[in-house]
């Protein structure tokens, strides 16, 4: 197992692993509206398939907010 | 329930009145259910209807809270001419079950906010405490 820090928290994980299996671990609900940084750089959508995460990552989730009246 | 204190609610109400006629957000952070900090976002639609924050600004909040030791607990936006209620729009946009939505209505002379939470795919009330 290795450990990656996600939203600040530790989680022990099975590499090799992308930012798409990371967001499918973590359950989130709608994957196609988060935003993802990994160690401080946006990870732009189209590359979270390719984009493999190693030991001491750290990969922060946040969801799309907007609105309307 | 949301702990919110006095001087953020003001807060909010100047910054909705300061960006009229468009739509303002922004973020508020704390700990538990008690808001501590207010951050006023950019509405990057800038419009009177819709609002979108945008996400470098959102991740550089995140990132000043987890430094203040605490996390994002709410958004908020303002509703220049409609009430205080979710939107369909609102609604359909709201993806985040961990946060209070909070939403102030400008339509009256008195403003007002009512807060929100996700909760089976619906957005239903949530109690505000002012400290």
């Amino acid at each position: 197992m290795s450990k990656i820090k996600v939203n600040d928290e530790l989680q022990e994980v099975t590499l090799p692993l992308t930012v798409t299996g990371l967001i499918q671990l973590n359950n989130v609900l709608q994957p196609d509206m988060v935003s993802v940084q990994l160690n401080g750089e946006f990870v732009e959508r189209g590359e979270f398939d390719a984009t493999e995460l190693k030991e001491g990552d750290e990969v922060d989730f946040l969801y799309f907010m907007g609105g309307g009246c | 329930m949301i702990r919110i204190p006095k001087h953020i609610i003001d807060g909010i109400i100047a910054q909705g009145k300061a960006e009229l006629p468009n739509e303002a957000c922004g973020l508020l952070t704390g700990n538990g259910d008690t808001v501590a900090k207010q951050y006023p976002l950019t509405n990057v639609d800038h419009s009177p209807e819709h609002f979108a924050f945008d996400p470098r600004e959102q991740f550089q909040v995140l990132k000043s809270a987890r430094a203040d030791g605490q996390k994002i607990i709410a958004n908020y936006h303002s509703h220049p001419e409609t009430p205080a209620r979710p939107s369909e729009e609102d609604k359909r946009l709201a993806f985040d079950p961990n946060i209070t939505y909070l939403i102030l209505s400008l339509a009256a002379e008195e403003p007002v906010i009512k807060a929100f939470v996700v909760k089976d795919g619906d957005m239903v009330p949530e109690e505000i405490e002012v400290i």
